[in-house]
């Protein structure tokens, strides 16, 4: 495998960073961007390109750690969103629906098991429930 | 600022934890199908990270509901065995209340208990320790670092000092374990209590450390299916301990950059505390102390006046389990701190998502309120001109 290039290292960087910012909470979003800084600060005079890669690899799933962290705090915020405006109308059957769907589409990263093929059938297209 | 408290969910461990909560939702003792092989495989890949974050092998890791339920199975269970030949035990008098309180109920079941004092700085006095220990002493427990005032105990040399005198040496690791370097087999820790709230993970689990070599015998509290190698029966929540071993390797990676950052912010809140307002007092000793758990007495003032004041940062006066009740906590009043200074101490927690703005923002507007306390108070008006407090005669009417 190609070691990574500088120009790849840095688009993983800014990649992180863009997606950090998303978080809603404070402490979060603040404590993500400041650890992507310092981690990659420190490893900027690393030249092994076994250990770069590895440090590379590292950060990508990282990445795919907090992408998959604004569907999941997307839903904790629509939940206390539409409790919040409980009293004013009650919440749109669609929205709830489609952001606990879209939480569960994003945990399709890993294999799906057979074994669950009877209960639920997740498709890049579309997801049906029985 | 409460982080001794409980502290958030570090996203890592959210990671890991959701797919046992959607799709893997099989009981780990089930044997006949991939439900339940999967969250074996699991909880097994989260007792491993436990192990390797205190230095013991996997098959010493016993999942429990928390510290509270750990350090009542490692005293309980430890003095029940044993209870044949040996019926004392050791403590200190800053234990955490469930550690005490089982001592309590031990003492109702007929067994002999020493609460050891601490010193002025928090510490126990090793000769006390070793004084005290009898032919007949099963266990001896002392926290790794003190939930109220952050004071490390000297555990290598407790974990010595017990050992040659062949006594079981606990642990309640609750606000340590992740925080700074621990080894079991290093400090000859027999038993360790560990919390998974404390560390970026779930609450509702934990883990008890039982050393297998040589072997430590403990009598199970929790009758049932025998999980947990009958120590501990009952359905092993596979999600909250998959968090725990998450939050278990988290804290091992993260742990040199986390405490050089919280040493940073401590340093940073107490200078500009101490600078700006005078008569302010560190309880707990200043060396050997865990920096992320600061408690500071302002003389002068209440202590709850302070935190109503201080209404938008989250902080205590002492710790969670006794922040109900009125009294002035038992650890202050252990290490000897004077009944209107143990009144008016605040504890602030410094953690691994806090910022320079939140501890800048908490510093200034408690500089801001006490300020205006000290200036609303009779106290404060009398030691400006002059008077020694301890003179005055109170006159009851």
């Amino acid at each position: 495998m190609a070691a990574s290039s500088r120009a790849q290292v840095l688009d993983l960087y800014r990649a992180m960073l863009r997606e950090s910012k998303r978080f809603s909470s404070y402490n979060y979003r603040t404590y993500a961007v400041r650890r992507i800084r310092d981690a990659f600060r420190e490893n900027k005079n690393v030249k092994d390109p076994v250990e770069i890669q590895t440090l590379v690899n590292k950060a990508k799933r990282d990445l795919e750690v907090i992408r998959r962290q604004m569907d999941s705090h997307a839903v904790a915020q629509a939940e206390v969103h539409w409790h919040n405006l409980s009293s004013l109308q009650p919440p749109p059957p669609r929205f709830k629906q489609f952001s606990y769907l879209s939480l569960l589409i994003s945990w399709d990263y890993r294999r799906t098991p057979s074994h669950l093929a009877n209960f639920c059938i997740f498709s890049r297209d579309g997801v049906s429930l029985y | 600022m409460d982080v001794q408290a409980t502290t958030p969910l570090d996203p890592r461990v959210l990671d890991a934890m959701l797919p046992y909560l959607i799709n893997y939702y099989g009981n780990p003792h089930s044997r006949t199908h991939a439900y339940g092989w999967e969250s074996e495989a699991a909880m097994e890949r989260a007792r491993q990270q436990v192990a390797s974050l205190i230095g013991a092998d996997p098959r010493e890791i016993i999942f429990t509901s928390g510290a509270t339920e750990s350090n009542n199975i490692a005293i309980k269970g430890v003095a029940r065995f044993y209870r044949s030949r040996k019926k004392h035990l050791i403590t200190t008098q800053t234990e955490h209340k469930c550690v005490l309180d089982s001592c309590r109920s031990l003492e109702a079941e007929g067994f002999q208990v020493t609460y050891l004092p601490v010193q002025k700085s928090g510490i126990i006095d090793l000769k006390e320790l070793e004084a005290a220990i009898q032919p007949d002493t099963s266990l001896v427990s002392v926290m790794t670092v003190n939930n109220e005032i952050g004071v490390k105990q000297p555990i290598a040399e407790i974990g010595q000092i017990c050992s040659s005198r062949k006594v079981y040496f606990h642990t309640d690791a609750a606000q340590a374990v992740g925080k700074i370097p621990l080894d079991v087999n290093d400090m000859k820790i027999d038993l360790m209590s560990i919390s998974g709230h404390k560390i970026y993970g779930p609450k509702g689990v934990g883990a008890i450390y039982i050393r297998r070599r040589p072997r430590v015998r403990v009598e199970a509290l929790q009758s049932g299916g025998g999980q947990e190698r009958g120590m501990r029966s009952g359905t092993v929540p596979t999600p909250l301990v998959v968090g725990l071993g998450a939050a278990c390797e988290v804290a091992q990676q993260e742990m040199e950059y986390d405490h050089k950052r919280i040493s940073k912010l401590a340093e940073r809140l107490i200078q500009n505390i101490m600078k700006s307002l005078p008569d302010v007092v560190m309880n707990g000793d200043p060396e050997h102390h865990y920096p992320g758990c600061i408690n500071l007495s302002f003389a002068y003032v209440e202590g709850e006046s302070l935190l109503m004041a201080l209404k938008d940062v989250a902080l205590s006066s002492g710790s969670a389990c006794t922040s109900a009740s009125l009294e002035p906590s038992y650890v202050l009043r252990a290490i000897g701190t004077d009944e209107d200074l143990a009144h008016s101490s605040i504890r602030f927690g410094i953690g691994r998502f806090t910022t320079e703005e939140e501890v800048d923002y908490t510093v200034e507007k408690c500089i801001q309120h006490m300020k205006r306390l000290r200036e609303m108070s009779p106290l404060w008006e009398m030691v400006q001109d002059g008077i020694d407090l301890k003179s005055i005669k109170w006159t009851q009417h």
